[in-house]
This record gives structure tokens, C-alpha cells and sequence, in this order.
């Protein structure tokens, strides 16, 4: 069976680590994108062990002067792509962001601006292919903005949008996108915070990811009550919930 | 934070550290030991560390490199054997023995020697360590084998995690042509019939195990004995998680005396004639109780104890009337002939003899009683108790159950300890 060529960007986040396995198990070579070279090159070695090829890019993917010759080599190295998995986010202390700019410009530019850059360079490659998904991780925070999160929303917000108008300029050629709006998981990004019964483990996202991208859909909640859950969110009135403490 | 082991009992209280990935360094001590866990099945209080720190490894469970003509894996020791049986039955390999959850890591496995079916065939897990990598307090990385720092080997394979955290580790897989098993069972309406059977039958079969009835009023123990073999149609399917969960502490009266006889009734005569044989995929032959997740609940928020001993065919009967006079057990206990195949563990539980093992509502004072009678009964007999089900027994007991633990003792790391250790080997 042929393998499905997958580049990872943010190959390190904890639900792009689960959700790789799972790719490896049903047959995919990689490329993978991350910052820290140790943690790349533990899981390009369990990926290789499940049968996988793996090539590595230890990389800062917040410079956006690097992306054209980052997908590029991806391309060239994997012979075409089949799959665009974004996965790197970071999430910001909103109370930082608000009093440090340099914070709130990181955030902005990691979760938002880097990821359209990267994306807009992948779009001519992907078009003379006439196939391929692109598949990016959002965030629920971007359904609605509020006070305690709204820089990080604001941002993946933005994100959201790109992603829709991309599905749309890219739907002639048959290159599809995938919006993933994951709620609370327990990663590596929200281990600094208190769980509860409404965290999902990054496994259980993986397999969302991957049944989305299998059945081709555009937009899905991960867990699937999230779809309810925003949907009040959303259509609470702005003059009550501008009161709220959400 | 709140730590409870799977039996429930005791109650433990303490800080959660996690390691995560294989080159960091091992943790900072803040003066109070540490105890490195994996899944934290065991069911009393080898796995908690109360009062002190827990070192979370589950996060390491990456695959490192598998040999395919070997069928040497190596992966980190936080995989699970769930990981493993995913990973490698497509493959056609399987794990070379394996306990009755598959929810436990390498590390765990490792950790207590755990055995399962085939004991009497090829002996404990620890059989099938090549190698590990050893981390310590010291930061100091050891890799252990038969030839090399042996001594670290020996003492870490049931050693209950007091040695250092286990990196990585080199397990030899089994080959198999088939992902189903081939069963027969056979019921028994005496203990002294369970062993005929149990002699005639057992060298047919890679795998046995039996189940008895502790609550029939048959105090000649009735039960079934099961016999199984890898079959060889072919098809290599791997498991599928269960998704049945049990989402609340059951109430007490749910297990109360007549529900649990009603159920092993039912059970026994589930089997109309007296042997029957049948196939059966692995994953309902080895791990019957993993199809409903946080089984444990059922036993509500009291928690529930599990007593498994090793014990010679002579006091096996008497041991028998103490558990069923006293009504007390619950469910099905597992009967099992150990083999005399040697473990390179040092504290390894399985000898020669038969292993009994079953669970115990935990109704207070009472249970402690019969647990503490159980356990004089077994010092007196020469028998041994498990610490991986342990929550019980006293220290003097321990030592004489493990006589060489003050080897292990001095393989320590000073950082390290448990709840378990602490209990059994005070003054």
C-alpha cells in the first residue's frame, strides 16, 4: 500500500505526537518540523520503528523567512505531500500579553501569522498536484473573544478564518482543509493549569484528527460536545455576556 | 494530591512530578523520597508513596527500535503491553507473558515480575528482559543485563521500582501465526479433582488458568480449568479498547453476599457439560476484566483488597476452608499450578506450588481480621504472598516471604521509596 506523505509542522506538540502514531499505523512517511532537536529525533525514531520513513527539520517555524525553503525541501525530500498537519501553537498569559508587547506579538505571530505564511507557501505546490488536505489545529478560544483569553482567541480566531477562506480558494484544484477545534486537552500546552472532567487526552484528539481527515470533513469539534458547548457560547448576547466571568 | 492504587486502599497523599522524555535528568529530591509509577495497578500500596513524591512515567512510551527476525523490542518504560499487543500482533508477534490487565507499563511489568498463564511453561516476565537502561538519583544511566551489572538486573526485576527509574527496556517477543487462541474447559467439583486435572492437562497447554468458586456452599471448591493454545488459522487482528466504563463508585450493597453467589452460579453453570472446547480471540482469554474500564468501582469508594499467594498442594485445602468459612471472598478466585521455572528477579513472588488469587470487599475491621489470619496461615505453611496485590501483610511475614530483601535493600536508590517498603520492612 502506498504511504501517505505527511508533513508535521509543530511535530512536537503532544496531539501531533498521538495523532502521527496513528498516521504510521495505517501506513505514512514524514517530515517533521520542531524546535528542539532531542524530543524530533525520539519521535522520528518511534515513528521509524512502526515502519514509517522519517525525515527530520530541526527548525523555529515563528521565522517566517525560512517557510518558503521549508516546504520546498519537505516536497523534495518526500517526493509530493499528501498531508499538511499544523500543529504548533503557543498559549500566551493573556495578563502578560496585555502589559508586554513583545509577549503579545509572539503570541500573535505563533498562532496566527506564522501559520498563514507557512500555508500560503504550500498553496502552489499543492494546486499543481490537484490533491492533498490540509489539516490545522484552531482552538475553540477562537469561536468567541473573552477576558480571559483573548489574545490567544483573537489569534486562533484569525487562524479559523484563514483556514475557511483557504478551503474555498483551494476547493477548485480538489486540495481540501481541515479546521480542527480542539476545547481543553491535557498537553504540554495546559500543563500549567488545573484539569478537570472537561480535559480530553491528545490520544483521543489524534483519533478525531485522523477520522476528520479520512472522511474529509471541514470543520470539527474535538470532543464532539464542543459543538454544543460553543454554539451557547456563541449565541449568548453580547450585552449579557460582556458582564460574564467566562 | 489525592493518590489511590487499584485496590482503592489505602488512601495516599502526595506531589506528582512527571517525566517525560528519556535524556532528562532525574528529578530533584525535596528532601522526601520519590517513587517512579506507571499505571499504578498494583492493587495496595507498592505503587503509592504517601506523604512523599510520585514520579509519573507514563509519558515515556515511545517505541525505540524492534528487531524483526529477533523479536527484540526495545521501547521506553512507559509503554504499555495494551501498546505493545497494537503494535505487534499485526506483526505476528506477541507478548512472551503477560498478566491479567494489559493497562500496566514495561517499568510495571518489570518492576513486580509479573507472570501470567503460562507460567508453568516459560516463567515470569522477567525471563524476557534483555536489557534496560537504569536512572538514578545520581543521574548515573546504567544499562542491565544477565552480563552486565547483574547484580542491578537482578534486583530492579520485581524490585518494585526502589532501584531507579527504567528508561528504556529490550523485551523478546513470542512469534504467532494466529491472534486466536484455542481453548478448553473443564469443570472440577474438588480441589483434589482440580489437581488430577491440573497434573494430566497442563502439559498440553501454553496457557492455564483455573477459576473457583470461593462462595458455593460446595466447600470441596467447584470450578472451572482452562487450557489454551496460540492457534495457527492465520489471521493476525490486534484488540480493540472496551468502552464500557464504570462512571461511579458502586454502592456497598451492590456486591452484597447474595448478588456475588448469584453471579458465580450463574458462571459455573454457564458451561453445561463438563469440558468443552472452543477459540477465542486473545484479547477475551487474557484480559477478561479490561473489556469494562475502572472496573475497581464496582467495589464502591471503600475500595476492595486482592490476596494472591503461592502456597504447596498440602495447605492449599485449609487455606481454602478459612476463605470460604468466612464467606467473605467475592466473585471467582484464580487457581493456578506454578511451574519451577526460575526468575533472574531477586524478589520474585513465583515458586513451585499453587497461586490463589481473589478480592476481598474491603467491609473495615473485619476484612483486616481474615486478611491478617490469612497471612499467619501462609507464614506457617511456608507459602508467599504478592506485593503487587499487597496492602496487608505484616513486616515479619515479608521477611520471611523474601528473605534476601535486604539485598535489595542495598541496591536502594536512597531516593527512592514506597508506602509498600516502608510498611514491610520496619523494625
Amino acid at each position: 500500500m502506498e504511504h501517505k506523505k505527511i508533513l508535521v509542522l509543530g511535530a512536537t506538540s503532544s496531539i501531533a505526537i498521538e495523532t502521527d502514531k496513528l498516521f504510521a499505523n495505517a501506513g505514512a512517511d514524514f517530515y517533521l518540523a520542531a524546535r528542539n532537536k532531542d524530543q524530533l529525533e525520539t519521535i522520528a525514531q518511534d515513528l521509524r520503528t512502526r515502519g514509517s520513513s522519517v525525515y527530520t527539520h530541526c527548525i523555529d517555524l515563528k521565522d517566517p523567512s525560512i517557510h518558503s525553503a521549508l516546504i520546498n525541501s519537505a516536497h523534495q525530500k518526500l517526493g509530493r505531500i499528501d498531508i499538511i498537519f499544523l500543529a504548533y501553537g503557543i498559549l500566551p498569559e493573556q495578563k502578560e500579553c496585555e502589559t508586554d508587547q513583545q509577549a503579545l506579538l509572539d503570541a500573535m505571530n505563533v498562532n496566527f501569522l506564522s501559520p498563514a505564511s507557512i500555508l500560503l507557501e504550500s498553496v502552489p505546490i499543492l494546486e499543481s498536484q490537484k490533491s492533498g488536505t490540509i489539516v490545522a489545529i484552531s482552538s475553540v478560544a477562537g469561536d468567541r473573544g473573552r477576558k480571559s483569553n483573548f489574545i490567544y482567541g483573537s489569534a486562533k480566531a484569525g487562524l479559523t478564518t484563514f483556514l475557511a477562506g483557504l478551503r474555498n480558494k483551494l476547493s477548485p484544484s480538489g486540495v481540501h482543509v481541515v479546521t480542527v477545534l480542539p476545547g481543553f486537552v491535557d498537553t504540554k500546552m495546559t500543563e500549567h493549569l488545573p484539569k478537570n472532567k472537561l480535559f480530553a487526552k491528545p490520544a483521543e484528539i489524534g483519533n478525531g484528527i485522523v477520522n476528520a481527515v479520512n472522511k474529509k470533513k471541514d470543520v470539527v469539534y474535538l470532543p464532539w460536545f464542543w459543538i454544543f458547548i460553543m454554539m451557547i457560547i456563541r449565541n449568548i448576547p453580547e450585552k449579557i455576556f460582556k458582564k460574564m466571568n467566562l | 494530591m489525592n493518590f489511590s492504587s487499584w485496590g482503592r486502599y489505602p488512601k495516599a497523599i502526595g506531589k506528582e512530578i512527571s517525566y517525560k522524555w528519556r535524556h532528562d535528568l532525574f528529578p530533584k529530591a525535596d528532601g522526601r523520597s520519590i517513587l517512579p509509577v506507571g499505571c499504578g495497578r498494583s492493587y495496595g500500596d507498592s505503587c503509592l508513596n504517601n506523604n512523599a513524591n510520585i514520579l509519573h512515567i507514563s509519558p515515556l512510551n515511545r517505541l525505540i527500535n524492534f528487531d524483526d527476525e529477533t523479536g527484540i523490542l526495545k521501547c521506553e518504560g512507559g509503554v504499555t503491553l495494551d501498546e505493545i499487543l497494537k503494535f505487534a500482533v499485526p506483526r505476528g508477534w506477541f507478548l512472551p507473558v503477560t498478566p491479567g490487565t494489559k493497562f500496566v507499563t514495561v517499568g510495571g511489568a518489570i518492576a513486580n515480575d509479573v507472570h501470567g498463564k503460562n507460567h508453568h511453561h516459560c516463567g515470569t516476565f522477567g525471563n524476557f528482559v534483555e536489557s534496560f537502561e537504569l536512572l538514578r538519583s545520581d543521574q548515573s544511566r546504567t544499562i542491565c543485563s544477565k552480563n552486565s551489572s547483574a547484580e542491578l538486573f537482578s534486583a530492579t526485576i520485581g524490585g518494585l521500582g526502589l532501584t531507579g527509574v527504567i528508561v528504556w527496556a529490550e523485551i523478546k517477543l513470542k512469534k504467532i501465526k494466529s491472534s486466536k487462541i484455542n481453548t478448553s474447559s473443564i469443570k472440577f467439583n474438588s480441589i483434589d479433582d482440580f489437581l488430577e486435572i491440573s497434573k494430566a492437562e497442563s502439559r498440553k497447554y501454553e496457557y492455564t488458568v483455573s477459576w473457583l468458586d470461593c462462595l458455593s456452599s460446595n466447600t470441596q471448591g467447584r470450578g472451572i480449568f482452562m487450557g489454551g493454545n496460540h492457534s495457527e488459522d492465520g489471521l493476525l487482528k490486534p484488540h480493540k479498547n472496551g468502552i464500557l466504563s464504570v462512571p461511579l463508585d458502586f454502592p456497598e450493597f451492590a456486591l452484597g453476599n447474595l448478588s456475588m453467589k448469584a453471579f458465580n452460579l450463574a458462571y459455573f453453570h454457564k458451561q453445561r457439560s463438563s469440558e468443552v472446547s472452543s477459540v477465542s480471540h486473545y484479547d477475551p482469554f487474557f484480559y477478561p476484566l479490561d473489556f469494562v474500564l475502572n472496573w475497581n468501582k464496582i467495589y464502591g469508594k471503600r475500595g476492595f483488597f486482592q490476596f494472591q499467594c503461592v502456597i504447596s498442594e498440602s495447605a492449599i485445602k485449609e487455606l481454602l476452608d478459612i476463605i470460604i468459612k468466612s464467606g467473605s471472598g467475592s466473585f471467582l478466585a484464580v487457581l493456578k499450578e506454578f511451574g519451577n521455572i526460575e526468575s533472574p528477579g531477586l524478589l520474585s513472588f513465583p515458586c513451585p506450588g499453587i497461586t490463589l488469587a481473589l478480592d476481598f470487599a474491603n467491609r473495615g475491621e473485619r476484612t483486616l481480621a481474615l486478611l491478617k489470619k490469612l497471612d499467619e496461615f501462609i507464614y506457617k505453611s511456608g507459602g508467599k504472598i504478592y506485593p503487587a496485590k499487597d496492602a496487608t501483610m505484616s513486616s515479619v511475614s515479608f521477611k520471611k516471604y523474601y528473605s534476601n530483601w535486604h539485598e535489595l535493600e542495598k541496591l536502594r536508590d536512597p531516593v527512592i521509596n514506597s508506602s509498600f517498603w516502608q510498611r514491610v520492612t520496619k523494625e
